[in-house]
């Protein structure tokens, strides 16, 4: 191994933690192999200077007004462009929509191998990885035995190192190649509000058709924010109009891996699980105790939504003082 | 116009998954295969446009034998003609696969080439992409809303982003997610017409797999399930235990 490019993703001028989480990754990959970890920062006017205290020996900027925003074709060719003036012979991303999109054209235009969505990591001669298969039922583990290797490392799953802000990282510009795309961007309609990506939040709060009426989610977003978390659905809350469609968990919609996740009013079926059965701790409140969610969840509460959840609430802003 | 449309044979999500002996494979036997369901907004949006514009729409899918009844499924919702890309064993490389199909691809002339954003057996995202990359052709994904003109198509791509509009002339690859249409069920016409249908097989051969399974295990199983308590009296314990058991709060 000689070098690890990370390509790093921002959003509204900040670094995304996931992007952080995979320097971390590689930084600790990188220790006492002698190879170098270089951040490749793309996007129009951003400072990727600070990413020496998160692991990056490098950081590689290639800053230009029409990579402001993500064009698969203008990235894909400033980042094949990086890994060969690098010499890097590793390629790690986060395994977000964008991520998991960039690699799949850098790993076909490089004649790379691409472990998807890896759960854990090992870089030696191959890189090994373990990822989910059949919406988590299994774990496989997958060698990647190419020149070059690259993997996308799902979001919440490794640690951030640092920031130990008494280590720095060389700042080089890469020399960007000709940027000639098939596609052209017409508009960006962000997500109006600010919420955070349900796939990068450390807790989650999901409701289902248990909770009757679109309005009744206001009691779920105060106690995601409590929590510093976000609100989520079930595809039965997102069908019935209630909860935008980036905001559903499971087959068809989101896989998030949590620390904490709230089932409120919703049964737990196989293709929910199949997009949270990740989260390291599961609490469900339900009246049925017949609900699938019941058996699986680590804590649960039998009752009625509309009075547990606020409950909830008060006990938690007490405990807070 | 010429509409392809890529689908996949999956284990039905409700399937219970078994590993094999082996233990870098699921025993196939008692499992249920089905369509990949997001390739069923895939082959949605070609009848729509089979209806709408006169297209003329294909299904090809790669796979065993086995993958036929899935190509019939395409042919119950409505595809005119079917092909199976003749795989005996099923290949975890994603750029394996993607090489595999571009080779029947190449051949086929269309205007447009829809696939699921991905199949739920791997979960990779990959191929869509990677035949943008291997076949040089404009690949849109994670697509939410489709229009296509002559010569050109405009799409939403909905991700972690936000919604961004896209424009891409033709041939060009899409990859579908939910929201692009609410995929029909076949009819009983349809149905006839499956039994009935002549599926071409294409013989293609496996070039260099650059990754492998090498294991496969169950996921560690999660720690007992406690029911709190009943009703808003519960509420203390449960946020003592998610405080000083489970340090998650």
């Amino acid at each position: 191994m000689s070098a690890i490019l990370v390509i790093t993703e921002y959003k509204n001028g900040e670094i995304r933690k996931p992007s952080l989480e995979v320097l971390g990754e590689a930084r600790r990959a990188a220790n006492g192999s002698g190879a170098k970890v270089v951040a490749l920062v793309i996007g129009s006017g951003i400072d990727g200077s600070g990413l020496g205290a998160y692991g990056a020996d490098v950081v590689l900027t290639a800053d230009h007004d029409a990579l402001a925003s993500y064009n698969p074709d203008f990235y894909k060719t400033v980042a094949v462009q990086a890994v060969k003036s690098q010499n890097a012979d590793v390629e790690l991303m986060a395994a977000t929509d964008m991520g998991k999109d960039l690699a799949s054209r850098i790993a076909a235009k490089l004649d790379a191998g691409l472990a998807s969505d890896c759960l854990s990591l090992e870089i030696g001669d191959a890189l090994t990885a373990k990822r989910p298969m059949y919406a988590g039922k299994a774990i496989a583990t997958v060698a990647v035995k190419s020149a070059i290797k690259i993997a996308t490392l799902r979001p919440n799953m490794f640690a951030v190192e640092g920031p130990d802000e008494s280590k720095s990282a060389a700042v080089e510009a890469l020399e960007l190649p000709e940027l000639t795309s098939k596609q052209t961007v017409k508009e960006v309609r962000s997500s109006s509000d600010a919420k955070m990506d349900l796939t990068e939040a450390d807790v989650i709060v999901t409701g289902g058709r248990g909770m009757k009426d679109p309005a009744n989610f206001v009691m779920l977003e105060e106690l995601a924010d409590l929590l510093g978390g976000v609100s989520g659905a079930t595809r039965a809350a997102v069908d019935a109009g209630w909860c935008p469609q980036s905001d559903q968990v499971g087959q068809t919609g989101k896989t998030v891996s949590p620390n904490l996740y709230f089932m409120i009013g919703a049964s737990g079926s196989i293709q929910h699980w199949a997009g949270m059965s990740n989260a390291k701790c599961i609490v469900a409140v339900n009246k049925d105790t017949a609900a699938p969610i019941m058996e699986k969840a680590d804590y649960s509460i039998v009752g009625d939504l509309f009075e547990v959840v606020p409950a909830m609430i008060e006990e938690i802003k007490k405990i807070r003082g | 116009m010429k509409v392809v449309v890529c689908v996949r044979e999956v284990p039905d999500t409700e399937t219970y998954i078994k590993i094999d002996a082996s233990q870098k494979n699921i025993v196939d036997a008692n499992v249920t295969f089905v369509m990949n369901p997001y390739d069923e907004y895939a082959v949605e949006e070609a009848l729509k446009l089979q209806e709408s514009a006169g297209a003329e729409t294909v299904a090809v899918c790669p796979g065993s034998a086995r993958a036929d009844d899935v190509l019939r499924s395409a042919v119950a919702m409505g595809v005119q003609s079917v092909i199976r890309v003749n795989v005996a064993e099923p290949i975890w490389d994603g750029l394996t696969t993607a090489k595999l199909l571009a080779g029947t691809l190449k051949e086929m002339d269309f205007d447009l080439l829809i696939l699921g954003k991905e199949a739920i057996d791997d979960g990779t995202q990959q191929l869509g992409p990677m035949l943008g990359e291997l076949l040089d052709l404009p690949c849109i994904s994670l697509v939410t809303k489709l229009d296509v003109a002559d010569g050109s198509v405009t799409a939403e791509r909905e991700s972690g982003e936000g919604v961004e509009v896209i424009e891409a002339s033709t041939p060009c690859i899409i990859t579908a997610q939910k929201g692009l249409n609410e995929p029909r069920y076949p009819s009983l016409r349809g149905k006839m017409a499956a039994k009935k249908a002549i599926i071409e097989v294409k013989e293609a051969s496996v070039g260099n797999v650059q990754l492998e399974v090498t294991g496969m295990e169950y996921p560690p199983a999660r720690g007992k399930a406690t029911v709190v308590g009943e009703g808003v009296e519960a509420v203390p314990e449960l946020v003592r235990l998610l405080r000083e058991e489970a340090k998650a709060i």
